[in-house]
């Protein structure tokens, strides 16, 4: 895969890749979206810059070990769940609240949290399989 | 009775078990000398069931317990009657004199510790077996005894023949614990039982239930194999195996009386058929017979003595079986006797062993001088055996030949099957007590020596007490001989017998098996010779017929295991495929479940179907592929035919993930196969495609009429509703889907996603480990510094 | 229309078995994920087909419309995707590492733990 071209254009598609997979993941509450297809989408995303430049570049951009990333989702998921006992809710009840931004109220939930925990545990633990692959295949 | 003492009861219960567990340390702490200490705990549940004798002597009985599982009504409770007592006494007794002769017996073996430990917890079993009331207890103690024995018999576990013993007693009393528990439950299940207490007031429950012969063959299966009733007998003389002191108490004197204390107990309820009154006194004769003859074979002291306890715990099931008052008078006469003077033989045996250096009874001889104590107590127990004044076995003999003897066939029968019987245990006991006694002096040890007093007290009191108690018979029958027998015969029962002769028919009898026996004893060697040659002649018994059944076993099992598990991954799946198959398509064939001819509509659009045949044709393809590469993009076209359709059922949310899925699917299928030198395509012969196609295509055929039928029944919306309404109310997101996800199913989701996490970790450390053979290639190539 | 559907999933099943009773464990990996499809066109086609209209509950004037997919297969499925995705990439890893170590993809010769000619367990005590 040492075409110019792709390898041209392999960072710019990366980085609209992973900038539309969070698009998908903040609006798929209420349009098709969400952290499953969003964490893909980025999963894809570090894949095809892995294959254009090789596994390291996309280690050292990520900078963080990728299934670092997914524990780290999974804690969040877990915390934005478990928030709810505070409030002597069950586990996993959403909590709503309205955070006033400029003119906007914009709605922030644990859901919300939740479903940002199962995109890094997608991006992380698929880019972690892909990049181990990429890396077998080159030595 | 108040609530303490009956804790005091269960504490007493409890006390050879707590014993146990401290056994080892304070052995180790005193030796052999702990034998003292230890026998302790034995004398004192002695003392503590003592007192109740009077209580029962006037005809009470005393229960106690607690609730143990209230919800299946069952209780840890425990019922003393005269039978309960006779039992725990004999427990306790014989066992404090065990622990004392343990001592002396294994004073050098280096795991004393362990053996007191075991016999200990054998004497708790024993005694919750004769003591407990419900039948859960009961059989749990059942088996504790089995596996006690075990651990007994093969207490020298570096022998193959102590090994071989262990097993064979525990298959045989364990498959025998097995059966009686299938007979309990069927109790249990006729009468609603589950307490001995109640059982025994039941009346004729049992004998008109449709399912007493079933019962009765189960509790039978039960109690032979405890007490080696012919042909199951085989397992007692090998349990020899064992040190002398588990001979003497496990193998004579208690566990195998088991059976016989569990027909005993039955004995109101079960007995008074035909069934019983029939079996019972065949086998039983049967036993007593075979044992005596097996008996005279032998030429080791224990191997003589265990025959006859087979033989004896024969004449104890005839005697059961056999029913009538007197019967049971003097099969509980011959009990309490036999526990004393064979117990008491054992202990000679073994000193004798101890003594001389060897068990065999044509190499000993003169032992007279140099032992007294042991030939004393070897002498009086061999007059109990013999049934002769003034010992306790004398009563019991009277007793018993007054209870068989009869005009009629069967009692004739009976009394000349238990002649025989006793005549020939008369003369294997006086061989026993006197060979190695009298005569020239014979010993394989060069200094044969009076044995320590931790060997001589146990016979010595036994020999002491098969005289005192027909001295004072009057209280014996008081105490013991009477309720037991009452407590067997289910009504109030009154042993007179005493040592006072009285002329008739058990006299003369006695007199006669007197004579036949000291005939028998002359004989002896030209019996012996005879019966070896007969013996051989036959060549097979059940002992051979155990390892014949147990090779057979082991053969049938890897046979079906090399069958099942070929190791041929293609079988497993084709096996696990069939069954598949036949889940689905069974049930519905035989429920008449099957769907209606489906409706092929009009109303699908051209590019509907185009895109599934799409889907088809990527299928196919993948069967078909020649190459890698084909392989792959096939897999990639059936896998986007699936997104667009996704698409065209209203499922963005899908096709999208679907899409992604297929498309990184390809590029890491494609990043190891280019690593891999396969061939994608395999070449199956003609015979395993058409196996395989059949059984593929049955699959497809099931999954599609299920889902046939599925689409058939009308549609309940009721969840999905309930999701449409409430999604945006209550969960303020207007993508149902991702809502269910996130929101209602959250914690599923919460789970998938560390499902996902620990496949990354897995794959991640799959590919870090390195085989072997590359880190040494690695290791090889790398430059040494 | 579900009735082809139907008829599609049964291919399904029968590719997907067919390859899982390939002797070649990369067969059996194909026949994996083509199983994985399988399943979840069964969950979807038993949760009813409806065209176009996607489960999403619309907040503008137009107003919910009457019919719309059911949602509930679609939440099952959706994790199923990513889950059935997860498994397959550990198969294909541990395939791939198999043959590193066995040197073969024949599963007949796979015999590290059920190894040929076992011997019959000792008949002695």
């Amino acid at each position: 895969m040492n075409t110019l071209i792709f390898r041209t254009i392999a960072p710019y598609l990366t980085s609209l890749m992973v900038l539309f997979s969070v698009f998908v993941l903040l609006r798929g509450h209420n349009e098709p979206g969400g952290g499953f297809i969003g964490g893909l989408i980025a999963a894809s995303a570090f894949a095809i810059y892995g294959i254009a430049w090789g596994v390291s570049p996309v280690r050292r951009a990520i900078y963080f070990h990728p299934l670092g990333i997914a524990g780290f989702g999974l804690v969040l998921a877990t915390f934005s769940g478990m928030l709810s006992i505070f409030f002597h809710a069950p586990f996993m009840t959403g909590l709503w609240g309205y955070v006033p931004i400029f003119e906007d109220e914009i709605p922030v939930s644990t859901v919300l949290f939740f479903d940002i925990g199962v995109y890094f545990v997608v991006v992380g633990a698929i880019t972690s399989v892909a990049l181990a692959l990429e890396e077998r295949s080159r030595d | 009775m108040n609530a303490d003492s009956s804790w005091v009861t269960f504490l007493v219960m409890l006390s050879p078990f707590i014993a146990a567990f401290f056994a080892p340390a304070l052995t180790r702490l005193l030796k052999h000398n702990a034998a003292w200490l230890l026998a302790l705990v034995p004398a004192l549940v002695f003392v503590h069931f003592a007192s109740f004798a009077p209580k029962i002597a006037d005809g009470g009985v005393v229960t106690g317990g607690f609730r143990w599982v209230p919800s299946f009504n069952v209780n840890f409770s425990w019922y003393v009657d005269g039978l309960s007592l006779t039992f725990a006494l004999l427990i306790s007794g014989i066992g404090a004199l065990i622990v004392l002769y343990s001592g002396g017996y294994l004073k050098n073996n280096a795991h004393l510790g362990r053996f007191f430990s075991f016999i200990l917890m054998f004497m708790g079993s024993m005694l919750g077996l004769v003591l407990s009331d419900s039948f859960l207890m009961f059989f749990v103690y059942w088996e504790l005894t089995s596996i006690t024995s075990f651990l007994l018999i093969g207490f020298d576990h570096t022998r193959a023949a102590s090994r071989r013993a262990a097993i064979q007693a525990l298959v045989v009393t364990g498959g025998g614990g097995l059966l009686l528990l299938a007979g309990l439950l069927l109790i249990w299940n006729v009468t609603g039982l589950t307490e001995m207490s109640l059982l025994l007031r039941s009346g004729d429950l049992l004998r008109e239930s449709p399912f007493y012969l079933a019962i009765f063959v189960l509790v039978l299966g039960g109690a032979f194999t405890k007490s080696a009733q012919f042909p199951l007998h085989f397992w007692l003389p090998n349990a020899m195996e064992a040190p002398t002191p588990v001979s003497a108490y496990l193998h004579s004197a208690t566990m195998v009386k088991a059976g016989v204390y569990l027909l005993m107990r039955l004995n109101p309820v079960l007995g008074d058929t035909v069934a019983w009154e029939t079996v019972l006194p065949i086998f039983g004769g049967a036993t007593l017979i075979v044992g005596t003859l097996l008996a005279i074979r032998q030429t080791d002291l224990k191997l003589m003595l265990a025959y006859t306890t087979v033989s004896s715990l024969g004449l104890l099931v005839l005697l059961t079986g056999f029913g009538t008052e007197m019967a049971i008078a003097g099969g509980v006469l011959y009990l309490i006797a036999h526990s004393m003077f064979k117990g008491a033989l054992f202990m000679v045996a073994g000193s004798v062993d101890h003594g001389a250096g060897t068990r065999d009874i044509t190499r000993l001889g003169g032992l007279m001088r140099i032992m007294p104590i042991t030939f004393g107590a070897a002498i009086v127990s061999a007059v109990s055996m013999a049934g002769i004044w003034p010992m306790f076995g004398f009563l019991a003999k009277e007793e018993l030949y007054l209870g068989l003897f009869a005009t009629q066939t069967w009692p004739l029968l009976m009394t000349f099957v238990a002649f025989v019987g006793n005549g020939l245990m008369f003369a294997i006991g006086f061989a026993v007590a006197l060979k190695p006694f009298l005569g020239d002096l014979k010993a394989d040890s060069d200094h044969p020596h009076e044995s320590h007093i931790l060997i001589w007290l146990g016979p010595a009191v036994l020999a002491g007490l098969s005289f005192l108690t027909a001295l004072f018979s009057p209280l014996t029958h008081h105490f013991l001989s009477s309720p037991m027998a009452s407590a067997v015969a289910g009504e109030t029962v009154s042993v007179y017998i005493s040592l006072m002769p009285h002329i008739g028919m058990p006299l003369l009898l006695s007199t006669v098996t007197i004579i036949f026996g000291v005939t028998v004893y002359l004989m002896l060697d030209r019996a012996r010779a005879l019966m070896a040659r007969i013996l051989d002649a036959i060549g097979w018994g059940p002992d051979r017929g155990f390892d014949q059944f147990v090779n057979g076993v082991v053969r049938l099992s890897f046979a079906v295991t090399g069958w099942h598990q070929s190791g041929r991954m293609e079988n497993y799946m084709k096996a696990t495929f069939i069954i598949v198959a036949a889940a689905i398509l069974l049930p519905m064939v035989l429920n008449g479940e099957l769907p209606a001819w489906p409706a092929f509509s009009d109303d699908i659009h051209f590019y509907e179907l185009a895109i599934m045949a799409i889907a088809a044709i990527g299928l196919i393809a993948v069967l078909q592929a020649k190459n890698r590469l084909t392989a792959i993009v096939s897999l990639g076209i059936q896998g986007f035919a699936v997104a667009l359709i996704f698409m065209l059922f209203g499922a963005p949310d899908l096709s999208f993930t679907q899409f992604m899925v297929e498309t990184l699917s390809v590029v890491i299928l494609a990043l190891a196969m280019t690593r891999l030198r396969l061939t994608p395509t395999d070449h199956r012969p003609t015979r395993e495609v058409i196996v395989d196609s059949t059984i593929a295509l049955l699959c497809g055929l099931a999954f599609v009429l299920m889902l046939l039928r599925v689409v058939q029944v009308p549609f309940d919306p009721t969840l999905s509703e309930f999701f449409k309404q409430y999604s945006l109310s209550i969960a303020h997101g207007a993508n149902i889907v991702n809502v269910i996800l996130v929101d209602f199913r959250g914690t599923d989701t919460w789970g998938e996603i560390a499902v996902v996490l620990i496949a990354g970790l897995a794959i991640h450390a799959l590919i870090r480990i390195r085989s072997g053979k590359r880190r040494g290639e690695m290791a090889a190539n790398e430059p040494s510094e | 229309m579900e009735t082809y559907m139907i008829l599609l999933v049964g291919v399904f099943f029968s590719v997907a078995v067919y390859l899982f009773l390939s002797r070649h464990i990369i067969r059996i990996l194909l026949g994996a994920a083509i199983l994985g499809n399988a399943v979840n066109l069964l969950i979807f086609t038993s949760g009813r087909l409806t065209r176009e209209v996607p489960p999403i509950i619309a907040t503008g004037p137009t107003g919910t419309p009457e019919t719309m997919a059911n949602p509930l297969p679609q939440a099952l499925i959706l994790t199923a995707i990513v889950i059935s995705f997860s498994f397959f990439a550990f198969l294909l890893v541990l395939t791939y590492r198999t043959y590193q170590e066995l040197d073969t993809d024949d599963t007949d010769e796979m015999r590290f733990a059920e190894p040929r000619g076992q011997q019959m367990p000792p008949l002695e005590y």
